[in-house]
């Protein structure tokens, strides 16, 4: 049977046509692909075995036979909770969010301009958690509630006013083990101590920094918790609180309790269970503490015209600025999470939100009433929506629970139900008959069983007053609301995001299908294994295609960001180390070239970093990496390197480096950033590497959600597979696993879908193809505009590998037009900039993917060069160095419409400098932000109605 | 350009020296290098700092910088005016003093620079 080419994706997927190739190649002077390939990659590094697996599926197979596979996971209702619950996506948030490409293609909104959409829906977000909290600042969301608890610890140890030796922290009473395992994990390597106590005759000694508890608590029972914040208030020490949004809309919120942080997941708020992700955790904290809190924060700034505009805050919070010192490692929100959850309270707002959660607790009570009814032990004398229960049979209980297709939470002497919005009163029967049958009694449902919350918890205080969260109700309005938003941004479904390391691919439509798939995305990530044997296929082939990928033994698909998986991987390292008695190896090697967040990453598992200087061409500087391997040669625990480079080489001598690191002792982490100039072509295990990161999110296509989700499996060596981590709930990971890295025991496993379908639609060889056409992308961009910006590192034959930094310093010298002119300009052009001044400052770092087609590749090389026209005539003096069309881009529709027109330079030069323009144009939403007034004048909220008013009159 | 009467450090800090106590800032090539100054954070007064010792941060947009002590001493005070306005420290860096210091060791001063030597070392 033959395929039409129309129907093999490899065409879909990878942009220039085989015209358009050869093309390509005459521009670049060389005869074949082949020929381009073999002058850019080192042969020593070339793998001698083609990529063959997997055969590649046409679209219409691949989707036939995932439906098979996603019939082979479970349809239990699942009742378990500890953080995870059944929720409903509005369909208008799933058709215009979830599965629209407009929210789910573009980039973290670096280029605020052109991202005021999700930027504003992201404050929404952080209003609704202020809001529902009570407390003063929300940030943009984390990766995961147990990441979030982790986070919250060390931001209490930061701002904590004890001497650097007070290094307890509390854990009281009952939390989610998870988080108490991402507590552990991060704490020791930074010689915290976490201690668990119960709420009881609480002690707590001048050692203790912080407290941690849970509001419900990990085992559903509401306490009043301000005694235990008063008592730890008392002694100096600060307190977390981790919570749940749907509760504190009937609970008085820990904010006016007292509490330092709040945290927890914001996933019951319309995001799809998936198997565990990816959903976003929320994390608020006082306004005193906000300099110090990790994560993306949103903050209102004002732009160019005096207008309201939105941007990210304070990011010299961030790692790509404060490297080693800075708050966290993360780098990346869960926007698209985050954004439907804030959605999901526009679409319901505080009646509706508060009318789900009433209508959740009073099926509670009902099913407590019932219970107790039948005579057994109802533990929790207040909950919300979770009831702990003995006086049954466990095992009997089970064997007759599974019987019904009910998944329940299992104590050793209790078992957990816990309700949520989808719980219907067939559920609740269901439940109670389960209960009746173990219990030889009869079942009797009461209507109205009285509500267990005391009085003093019930929540007086109004939350989501801000109109956003009123006027979007019909769906004519929010679907209008949520496209207004939309057209405000630049994602792939605009232009080209030739955003450098980034690797803003395709994300093709046929790979995000299967995440909205009900077998795929509502299962609990704590059901039986064996209810999940859909998801845990497509995990081994995953795995398996990989550990092929890569060259290594073994992959754990954990880690569920770039961030998250940098740790996994030196934790990995330090406990093979240990393992072997080499505690003393801390000793980080990281190259000057680096991404900020390995060096972050590495002082989080308690390395030293020791920097390795790259020489004039921008590699690592062997002399400079052998004296240092040898002065630390008894502590040096690994060397982190990006390749090929952060400045887009292949390396020559990277082999050499990976011996030297060996020779001393240390291992060798390979940070695969750039692994889309390595697949099919070489890979981790070839170059000599010991672990390997794959960030899904770039090379194997789960889009950036405007600013997460992301997804990090890490690969190992065979000699580092027992270290792969592991989960306290479902077992994973290697025989002496480190702690587990993330919530959920495979991440962020729905998006894991979307690199399977990735993999099975290109096929071994076409993933290769896209490789090659990654690197054929990068040099016919760099041969059409070397000559107009100067390229600054080239690799062997003066080419570039999959993605090129031009070098704007000279010409700022020459005409004082920077960087940043040059990428708001581009807006102008309908362009989202490349990587700003990453790695080098003062420069552009352009990654075109091979997904780009050679037309669109013309488009962005000549809005490029018509923008260095425009900085020639500034050179020549043609045009004032500071009253000109590069100093006052972007220029918004209400600019070049102007009654008045004061510019020296025509409004048609403003708006559309090339004819593709009259056709093809997107109006940055706002004038150029001014980012230190936005700094200076912190507001992380919505900004209250006037404000608009007060800018349009 | 760098006035006299001030003594340099190589970190780019500023002191100067009065009978009792002395003002230490940031130098002009400093606030340059760092861009628009968004937040200055600002130490306990009553803190005693060895010289070269970190005393606080000074942050911009895009960049953060750690504030170094000129000289050993008690801070006697801070420049909290620089709170709500840290663009002081563009505007006029010479003046926008952040800490006040009790010098405990006056031959620590002799180790900076005088104006000359920092313009040549910025240049």
């Amino acid at each position: 049977m033959t395929r039409a080419a129309s129907e093999s994706f490899a065409l879909r997927h990878i942009g220039p046509r085989p015209d358009d190739r050869d093309r390509m190649l005459q521009a670049l002077g060389v005869p074949t692909l082949d020929a381009l390939i073999d002058e850019v990659v080192p042969a020593h590094i070339r793998r001698t075995a083609p990529l063959v697996e997997p055969a590649a599926e046409s679209e219409a197979e691949f989707l036939t036979r995932l439906r098979t596979v996603e019939a082979r996971n479970g349809r239990h209702r699942s009742f378990i909770g500890m953080g995870y619950y059944g929720t409903v996506t509005p369909a208008v948030i799933q058709r215009m969010v979830l599965e629209n490409p407009g929210w789910y293609t573009p980039y973290t909104p670096y280029q605020a301009e052109i991202a005021q959409g999700r930027l504003e829906a992201l404050l929404t977000f952080q209003t609704a958690v202020s809001d529902l909290t009570g407390m003063d600042v929300a940030n943009a969301s984390l990766l995961d509630e147990a990441t979030a608890a982790a986070e919250a610890m060390t931001l209490l140890r930061r701002v904590s006013r004890k001497p650097a030796t007070a290094q307890r922290f509390l854990v009281v009473g009952a939390v989610f083990p998870q988080t108490l395992e991402l507590l552990m994990s991060r704490a020791e390597p930074l010689g915290l101590q976490v201690e668990s106590v119960g709420a009881e005759h609480l002690a707590i000694a001048d050692d203790v920094f912080g407290v941690l508890l849970q509001y419900p608590d990990g085992g559903g029972e509401v306490r009043d918790i301000a005694p235990v914040i008063a008592a730890a208030h008392a002694v100096g020490a600060l307190v977390a609180v981790g919570s749940d949004l749907l509760a504190l809309t009937l609970l008085v919120p820990p904010g006016e309790l007292g509490a330092d942080i709040v945290y927890g997941s914001a996933q019951r708020f319309g995001v799809p269970l998936g198997y565990g992700g990816p959903h976003a955790a929320f994390f608020a904290t006082r306004e005193a503490f906000v300099r110090q809190a990790p994560g993306r924060l949103i903050g209102v700034s004002v732009d160019s015209q005096g207008g309201s505009a939105y941007r990210m805050a304070l990011q010299t919070r961030e790692q790509h600025i404060r490297r080693e010192k800075a708050t966290s490692n993360i780098c990346t929100a869960q926007a698209l999470l985050a954004n439907i959850a804030g959605f999901y309270a526009v679409y319901h707002g505080a009646d509706g939100l508060a009318a789900i959660a009433g209508r959740i607790h009073a099926r509670a009570s009902q099913l407590a009433t019932g219970l107790q009814a039948l005579g057994l032990v109802q533990h929790n004398t207040a909950f919300f929506d979770t009831l702990k229960i003995s006086g049954v049979p466990l095992d009997l209980l089970r064997v007759t629970a599974d019987t019904a297709r009910l998944n329940f939470r299992w104590f050793p002497d209790a078992v957990g139900i816990s309700l949520d919005e989808t719980t219907t009163a067939e559920d609740v029967s269901a439940i109670l008959n389960v209960f009746a049958k173990v219990s030889e009694r009869g079942t009797q449902i009461v209507e109205d069983a009285p509500s267990p919350l005391p009085g003093g918890l019930r929540r007086t205080s109004p939350f989501l007053t801000h109109p956003v969260f009123t006027t979007h109700r019909s769906e004519l309005q929010i679907t209008r609301y949520i496209r207004h938003l939309e057209r405000r941004d630049i994602g792939l479904d605009t232009s080209m995001i030739p955003l450098g390391s980034c690797t803003m691919k395709l994300n093709a439509a046929a790979e995000m299908l299967p995440i909205t798939w009900p077998g795929f995305s509502t299962l609990h990530p704590f059901v039986p294994v064996d209810q999940a044997e859909g998801y845990q296929a497509v995990f081994r082939d995953l795995e398996r295609m990989l550990c092929d990928i890569t060259g290594f033994a073994s992959v754990s698909l954990q880690p569920n960001s770039g961030a998250q998986v940098e740790l996994a991987g030196w934790m990995v390292i330090r406990a093979w180390h240990r393992a072997r008695g080499d505690a003393r190896r801390t000793v980080a090697l990281i190259p000057s070239s680096a991404h900020g967040t390995n060096p972050a990453s590495a002082v989080m598992a308690g390395m030293k970093v020791v920097v390795v200087a790259c020489d004039g061409q921008g590699n690592v500087d062997l002399a400079d990496l052998r004296a240092k391997a040898a002065q630390h040669a008894s502590t040096l625990a690994a060397l982190m390197v990006t390749y090929p480079s952060t400045h887009g080489v292949y390396e020559d001598a990277i082999r050499e480096i990976c011996e030297v690191v060996h020779a001393h002792g240390g291992q060798v982490y390979m940070d695969g950033a750039n692994m889309n100039a390595q697949v099919g072509l070489t890979s981790p295990a070839l170059i000599g590497a010991d672990v390997c990161h794959l960030n899904l999110h770039k090379t194997f296509a789960i889009p950036h959600g405007g600013g997460g989700p992301g997804m990090g499996p890490i690969g190992v060596a065979a000699h580092l597979a027992a270290y792969l981590p592991a989960h306290p709930v479902i077992c994973t990971g290697g025989d002496d696993g480190i702690h587990a890295v993330a919530a959920a025991p495979w991440g962020s496993a729905s998006i894991l879908l979307i690199s399977y379908a990735y993999m099975c639609l290109l096929g071994g060889e076409g993933m290769t193809e896209a490789t090659r056409y990654a690197i054929l992308n990068a040099n016919y961009i760099k041969a059409r505009l070397e000559h107009a910006y100067p390229v600054l590192y080239t690799g062997r034959a003066g080419r570039v590998a999959h993605e090129l930094i031009l070098d704007l310093r000279p010409l700022k010298q020459a005409s004082g037009i920077d960087e940043m002119d040059v990428a708001k300009r581009l807006m102008d052009y309908g362009f989202h900039a490349p990587t700003v001044s990453f790695p080098v400052p003062g420069t552009l770092m352009i990654e075109p993917t091979e997904s780009e087609s050679r037309d669109e590749l013309d488009r962005f090389c000549e809005a490029m060069l018509a923008i260095r026209a425009e900085i020639e005539a500034v050179i020549d003096g043609r045009v004032d160095r500071r009253d000109n069309v590069l100093k006052h881009a972007p220029h918004t529709a209400a600019v070049v419409m102007a009654d008045e027109w004061t510019r020296p330079y025509p409004r048609s030069v403003a708006a559309f400098p090339l004819p593709y323009l009259r056709t093809h144009k997107t109006w940055p939403a706002v004038g150029r932000i001014d980012n230190p007034f936005g700094d200076r004048n912190l507001i992380c909220a919505c900004p209250p109605i006037s404000e608009y008013e007060d800018a349009l009159a | 350009m760098y006035p006299a009467d001030l003594k340099y450090t190589k970190d780019h800090e500023w002191i100067r020296v009065d009978t009792d106590a002395a003002d230490v800032g940031i130098t002009d090539f400093a606030q340059q290098q760092l861009g628009d100054v968004v937040f200055v954070e600002l130490p306990q007064v009553g803190r005693v700092l060895s010289q070269g010792e970190v005393f606080g941060t000074i942050e911009s947009v895009k960049a953060v910088s750690e504030l170094f002590s000129p000289v050993a001493g008690e801070i006697v005070a801070i420049n909290d005016a620089l709170t709500s306005a840290p663009e002081q420290v563009n505007a006029d860096p010479h003046t926008a003093w952040i800490i006040r210091v009790r010098t405990s060791n006056p031959s620590d001063l002799d180790a900076l620079l005088d104006a000359e030597a920092y313009t040549q070392h910025v240049s």
